[in-house]
């Protein structure tokens, strides 16, 4: 069943015009290198200012929706963790939510592990600490579309994984999920990938499809050598591809 | 601590209306109207533009702050207020304005031409040593222009005559006047204060902000015009004062929990009692001269602005 369908999505001059389905329950990565589209294509799924096209969420319009119901539908996480106003974590987190609901605060408290954080202003926490915050008000309102601007960047290996499981275990509850991605070894995490380069999707694949094909290294200028490991690619191997 | 700051307001209300007695017992004792009179027709006035053009510092100072994401955004440094000064000036001395109202239009004009200037040449999302210095410019600017508009003013007593006001002044004040400052700074504050919550998202980002479906340089472009408004009209009347827009909304965000947004309403009532206070200050000291309310709260206010920037450097450097 599809849940987020976009038509013609677009920023001026970043992306160009996209269409995207994505169904319910699927855990979606966007990868490319720096500058290519990744974080333009969530801004313009999530309708910043200047975003053409169309989004529906189960048919229903995003841009005339009001704001009680765009929580219900979508939520946006930025890359930027910076937070200039002293409000406590738990206040944060209630931003997230059309009215302060303590039980669910408590709930999203609890699963980000912030008892100690809840009542310290975010603006004095480490950026990793901040990402958990940040992450917890996104999620708070249960929205059936997650839109995640590179959310495991600032991490700890515990939390890399955490996350990777609490956003595994809400695309199991049917939300879909978009995350932007720049670690290629937690591809295999995803249910499928896109590859997003010069304002445009270029590969819509399953990760291992995407990682075992020549164009995914010859966009990223990378190649897997045979340790297993990546390596910048020479010159001459865009000649041999050729 | 809500109630507790509405009671000292209303405090300072009854203090900045009574104070000092003595007048008004005299006139008592002569004849109760008099006395009625000078509550009404002198006090009444001076206390009800104290206390709206505090609350509208307060209150514009955390709206301008929230939407240039940056604690140190208020009238005063961003050039709103020199700009009102300059186009009450110019509307004063140079277009030969009279009515109170056109009077309060000119500085409104005067403080949106310094934030469009400002959002021009800083841009919104600037950080900030460049609103800062952006500011600081068109403070400048303004201040030298209102200087100039004065000297070459048709009127050769225009220089002594701005002093008296330029620099904040509530004496002798008509309810006209008062109301020609406070009736738009009103209508613009309270619709301010609707925005609140808007602006509280806005703390999160502007791009989670429009993901919510609001439109944050639309709710900018009607944050900067309803301050000005706000700012410009008082100062039109009033005079320019600086801090209070400043410091307000500092002590508003611990109220509210360092909610931007929310912080308004609690900024406008700490804006009103900062200024209602350094009103009195003005009054009990024992000159025959005034002393422009400016002045006072720039004594109290800088030492707190200097403490404000040492704080944000350690928090920078740590």
């Amino acid at each position: 069943m599809t849940s987020l369908q976009a038509i013609d999505v677009a920023l001026d001059r970043r992306l160009q015009p996209t269409n995207l389905e994505v169904p319910a329950g699927q855990m979606i990565a966007l990868v490319g290198p720096n500058g290519g589209g990744k974080t333009s294509l969530l801004r313009a799924l999530a309708r910043v200012e200047q975003a053409g096209g169309k989004v529906t969420i189960d048919g229903e319009n995003l841009d005339p929706a009001s704001q009680a119901r765009r929580r219900r539908l979508l939520s946006f996480l930025p890359a930027s963790r910076d937070v200039t106003w002293p409000i406590a974590a738990r206040n944060v987190i209630a931003l997230g939510l059309d009215r302060a609901d303590g039980d669910r605060i408590a709930e999203m408290i609890a699963l980000f592990e912030l008892e100690a954080l809840a009542d310290r202003p975010v603006d004095r926490l480490s950026t990793g600490e901040r990402a958990r915050v940040l992450t917890a008000r996104a999620l708070a309102a249960r929205p059936r579309v997650l839109l995640l601007d590179e959310p495991l960047s600032n991490l700890d290996p515990y939390w890399v994984l955490r996350f990777l499981e609490v956003f595994r275990a809400a695309a199991v509850s049917g939300q879909a999920l978009l995350l932007a991605l720049h670690d290629l070894t937690q591809l295999p995490e995803f249910d499928r990938a896109l590859l997003i380069a010069g304002g445009e999707v270029q590969m819509d694949e399953t990760p291992a499809g995407l990682m075992a094909s020549e164009r995914f290294g010859e966009i990223f200028r990378i190649r897997e050598s045979a340790g297993g490991r990546w390596e910048i690619r020479t010159p001459e191997d865009r000649q041999s591809s050729r | 601590m809500r109630f507790s700051i509405a009671l000292i307001l209303v405090l300072c209300i009854a203090a900045h209306l009574l104070l000092p007695l003595a007048p008004l017992r005299e006139a008592q004792a002569i004849d109760p109207s008099l006395a009625e009179l000078l509550l009404i027709e002198l006090r009444l006035p001076r206390t009800l533009l104290v206390i709206g053009y505090g609350a509208a510092l307060g209150a514009s100072g955390a709206a301008l702050q929230a939407i240039f994401a940056n604690p140190l955004a208020s009238p005063d440094i961003s050039g709103a207020s020199s700009g009102a000064a300059l186009g009450a000036v110019i509307g004063g001395y140079w277009l030969g304005l009279t009515q109170p109202l056109a009077l309060a239009a000119c500085g409104a004009a005067g403080a949106l031409g310094t934030l469009a200037l400002l959002v021009a040449l800083a841009g919104r999302k600037a950080d900030t040593a460049t609103l800062l210095l952006a500011g600081l410019a068109i403070s400048l600017a303004a201040g030298a222009a209102t200087s100039l508009a004065l000297a070459l003013a048709p009127s050769p007593f225009a220089f002594y005559d701005a002093f008296d006001w330029l620099m904040g002044s509530f004496v002798d004040r008509s309810l006209a006047q008062a109301a020609a400052a406070l009736i738009p700074a009103g209508i613009a504050t309270a619709l301010l204060l609707r925005r609140a919550r808007a602006l509280d998202l806005v703390g999160l980002g502007e791009d989670v902000a429009a993901s919510l479906g609001l439109r944050p340089r639309q709710l900018s472009l009607e944050v900067i015009i309803l301050s000005a408004i706000a700012v410009g009209a008082c100062v039109a009347v009033a005079g320019a004062i600086g801090f209070v827009g400043l410091v307000a909304p500092l002590f508003g965000r611990r109220l509210s929990r360092g909610h931007p947004g929310s912080a308004m309403l609690p900024a406008a009532l700490v804006g009103a009692i900062l200024l209602s206070l350094a009103d009195l200050a003005v009054r009990a000291v024992p000159l025959d001269r005034p002393i422009p309310v400016g002045v006072v709260t720039a004594l109290f206010g800088t030492p707190l602005f200097i403490w404000m920037v040492i704080t944000m450097r350690r928090r920078l450097t740590a």
